[in-house]
Formats: C-alpha cells, sequence, structure tokens
C-alpha cells in the first residue's frame, strides 16, 4: 500500500492523481497506524513551513516520519521539512537530513516558478531520466549542494534539488507536475 | 536554467470553453479538458483556466472541472474567476489545482492576498492586473477592463507582491486583441521594480511577438489564448523558433 502523508498542507490530491495515472490507488491519511504499515510513503506538502510543523506535531507525525523504516518520498516543502532547519519561518524540522534550508536572494526571481533542468543524477530513484531533463519547480527556498544530493540543478547558484539518505528520498520539484519525466521518477519509487 | 513559460489560457463558460477552437481531430472542442491534454502533450508549460460564468453553479462546476483536469494532465495550472475567499481557494487547491488567480476581489479587498499567501503560500497566488494606458499612464480596470480604478499599475503591483503574492499576471487592455505585440515597455518596469515573475498577457500575433516579450519585455512567461485555439501558432514552432533566438525554453 502506498500512503500520502495528509496534514493538511497544500495541493496533495494532484499527488494522488498523479499515482492514479500510473494506476496505483494511493491513500491519503494522517493515521499513524496506517503510515506504519505502508509499504511506501509520501511525504508531499506546499505552503508554509510554520504551519506545517504545528500540524505534524500535533498528530505525533513529527516523531513517525524520521522512525519510518520503508521507503520515504519527501516532495517541495516536504524536502525541506525533513532537514535540520529552514529559514523559512526560523524553524526546526524533522532533521532525518543535517542540512539548511537558506533563503534565494532576491537579486533572483523569487519564487523560482517554473520548468529547470536537473544534472549529476544518482540512485534508483532517477533511474531512466536523462541529464538535464526538465522538471517542475516552485519554491523560495533550498538546499545547498550537499553530499547527500542525488541531482543538482542551477538556479542563480548550484544548489541540491533531490537528496538521499537510507530508506528516505525528497525532490525538491515536483514530480507529480513534471509531465512524462515526473512520471519516470515516481515509477522509480513505487519500484524501489 | 530555468525556462520562460508559455501558457494558453482557456475561457470557461458553465464548465465549458467559450472562445472558439479550431482543433482537428478533437471530438468535442468545447471540453476543457479535452482541450488542456492536447495543450500539455504538444508542449505548453502551464495552463490556466478563467471562469468567466456568473452563475450560482459557478462553484461547483469549477471543482468538478478542476478535478477533472487534475485527473489528466501533468502540468502545473492555474484557475481564475470569482475567487473571493479563503475558502474559495481551499476547496479549488484541494481538488487539484496548483495555484489560483485573483483579479478584482484583490483590488476590493488587498487583504485578501496576505490571507492567500498566509494559507496557502505565496506560491498558488496569481495577482491579475488588467491596465489600460491613459494619458501615459497605466491605470488598473475591472470587470475584464471595463470600470477604471484610482489605481496605478506599478504601485498596484508591488502592493500585491508585498502583500504576498507569488506572480503577477499583466493584461494590458490596449494590446489584448490586437495581435500587435505584448505591452514590453511597461512588462520590462515591471519586471524591473519587483522580485517575483510576470507573465505577459495580451496582443500575442506572432512567433516573434513571443521572444519580444521574453527579452525586451523581461516576461518570465507569455500568456495567449487565440493564437492557440486557431492554431495560428503551434506552440512547437514557437519554442524552436525561441531557442534558435538564444531563449531558454523546455523542448
Amino acid at each position: 500500500m502506498i500512503v500520502i502523508v495528509d496534514y493538511g498542507a497544500g495541493n496533495i490530491q494532484s499527488v494522488k492523481f498523479a499515482f492514479e495515472r500510473l494506476g496505483v490507488d494511493a491513500v491519503l491519511t494522517s493515521d499513524v497506524e496506517v503510515i506504519k504499515k505502508a509499504d511506501k510513503v509520501i511525504f508531499p506538502g506546499v505552503g508554509r513551513a510554520e504551519s506545517a510543523m504545528v500540524k505534524l506535531k500535533a498528530t505525533g507525525l513529527d516523531k513517525l516520519i524520521p522512525a519510518l523504516k520503508q521507503p520515504v518520498l519527501g516532495v517541495c516543502l516536504g524536502m525541506q521539512l525533513m532537514c535540520k532547519h529552514t529559514a523559512e519561518d526560523n524553524i526546526n524540522g524533522l532533521d532525518i537530513f543535517p542540512l539548511e534550508v537558506k533563503e534565494f536572494p532576491k537579486t533572483l526571481k523569487v519564487p523560482q516558478i517554473g520548468w529547470n533542468q536537473i544534472s549529476e543524477l544518482k540512485t534508483d530513484l532517477l533511474k531512466d531520466v536523462k541529464e538535464d531533463s526538465f522538471v517542475y519547480f516552485v519554491h523560495s527556498f533550498y538546499v545547498p549542494d550537499n553530499s547527500f544530493s542525488i541531482a543538482s540543478t542551477n538556479y542563480g547558484m548550484k544548489y541540491s534539488s533531490a537528496i538521499k539518505k537510507d530508506n528516505f528520498y525528497a525532490t525538491q520539484f515536483h514530480p507529480e507536475k513534471s509531465g512524462s519525466i515526473g512520471e519516470q521518477i515516481l515509477k522509480n519509487f513505487l519500484a524501489i | 536554467m530555468l525556462t520562460k513559460r508559455i501558457v494558453p489560457c482557456l475561457d470557461i463558460k458553465n464548465g465549458r470553453t467559450v472562445k472558439g477552437v479550431n482543433f482537428v481531430n478533437l471530438r468535442d472542442a468545447g471540453d476543457p479538458v479535452d482541450l488542456a491534454e492536447i495543450y500539455s502533450k504538444n508542449g505548453a508549460d502551464e495552463l490556466v483556466f478563467l471562469d468567466i460564468s456568473a452563475t450560482e453553479e459557478r462553484r461547483r462546476t469549477l471543482v468538478d472541472l478542476v478535478k477533472r483536469v487534475a485527473q489528466r494532465i501533468n502540468i502545473p495550472f492555474t484557475v481564475g474567476g470569482g475567487i473571493s475567499s479563503v475558502s474559495d481557494v481551499d476547496r479549488l487547491l484541494k481538488s487539484g489545482a496548483d495555484k489560483v488567480s485573483i483579479n478584482s476581489s484583490a483590488v476590493k479587498r488587498p487583504e485578501l492576498i496576505n490571507e492567500l499567501s498566509a494559507a496557502f503560500g505565496a506560491q498558488c497566488v496569481v495577482v491579475a492586473i488588467d491596465a489600460k494606458q491613459i494619458d501615459g499612464e497605466w491605470i488598473v480596470h475591472l470587470v475584464g477592463g471595463k470600470v477604471p480604478t484610482e489605481l496605478n499599475l506599478f504601485d498596484w503591483a508591488k502592493e500585491a507582491q508585498d502583500r504576498g503574492a507569488g506572480e503577477i499576471l499583466f493584461t494590458s487592455m490596449n494590446n489584448d486583441g490586437t495581435k500587435d505585440g505584448f505591452a514590453n515597455e511597461a512588462l520590462a518596469r515591471l519586471s524591473n521594480n519587483l522580485h517575483i515573475p510576470i507573465i505577459a498577457s495580451g496582443g500575442a500575433g506572432t512567433m516573434q511577438h513571443f521572444a519580444d516579450t521574453f527579452i525586451d519585455g523581461k516576461a518570465d512567461a507569455a500568456l495567449a489564448a487565440s493564437v492557440f485555439h486557431f492554431k495560428e501558432i503551434e506552440i512547437a514552432d514557437l519554442k524552436a523558433e525561441l531557442k534558435k533566438q538564444g531563449i531558454a525554453v523546455r523542448i
């Protein structure tokens, strides 16, 4: 069973629809027991860091998610919340990755909205995805290049657009909105 | 490299596309979902659905449409038209929309921008501005450009950004429908004044107009309706031409 963590943050319906297009019926839930038993867990997120963390703490998901042993895929804000600390609202995240999330300088257009390329691709999550493929991004905060990086992107500087540690994967871009490339990435996650 | 976006816009009334469309091999040109799928396959980077119906039924049909679009297409889309509250937006985002566009409701009650940005994040709040240049000054208009306000385009766009808008969709009423090109001077000034992305709208007639609005107008995205609906410009050809001129596009 594929579970999408529903903690009231943003547009998670499109993640469910993306799996439906792949013929997979993913379950939206905030139930700790259901999430524990899932084969794979998606940790999505669009919205504000602080309100998301408040909701995670209220439901005990802040303790559960870092303890999961099955493959977990964080998306966008989900990826940022899996880090140690984010400049957005200056709050601590789930600390799965010992990384700092920074804010894009306002010398760039912020948020970065649109299609950008991913390079230096690693791991099974990005298998059969060509170097420099285009995927869809919407974000104002970013994870600087680091040793957990499995994809990098240029926007004013090189930064990390996907990361992996043990069973935890995360992408800054939205695979569910990234056309056929995104579908490939979701298929890869299902196959892990 | 972040690419410039090509954004077809679909006008919707009671769940159907209204502007005449000219697609062969399309069973039902009035079905926005079928059209959306074709644009998505042909290389559109994003889609905008603008609901121009004014009935009580609007909310239900729009939510239903958003769900059907989100089920079928795998690129981002924005929904606009008659959105005036946090609960309106909540319903649309939960149905699968990525962003919403607000226009008159933000002019009437600017706090709406703050409320939406706080609740859902700046990235899903597009503030659409219709403006007309009168005696050298760009004046914001409402009701599809019919009713002038006291607001100046540049001041209002800056205020929208400061209140938490994630993008500005600027339609020049002087250019809209003319097919003479986008309002690049005003667009470039917006782009220089603000740090959020600017979507150019109104005036697209040729492929060169798109190139001009990305280079001279410094736009981050360009929106058009009839040139795409009537197949005067194919998105694939447009992107090939833009690439030839050194503009970053997703191909």
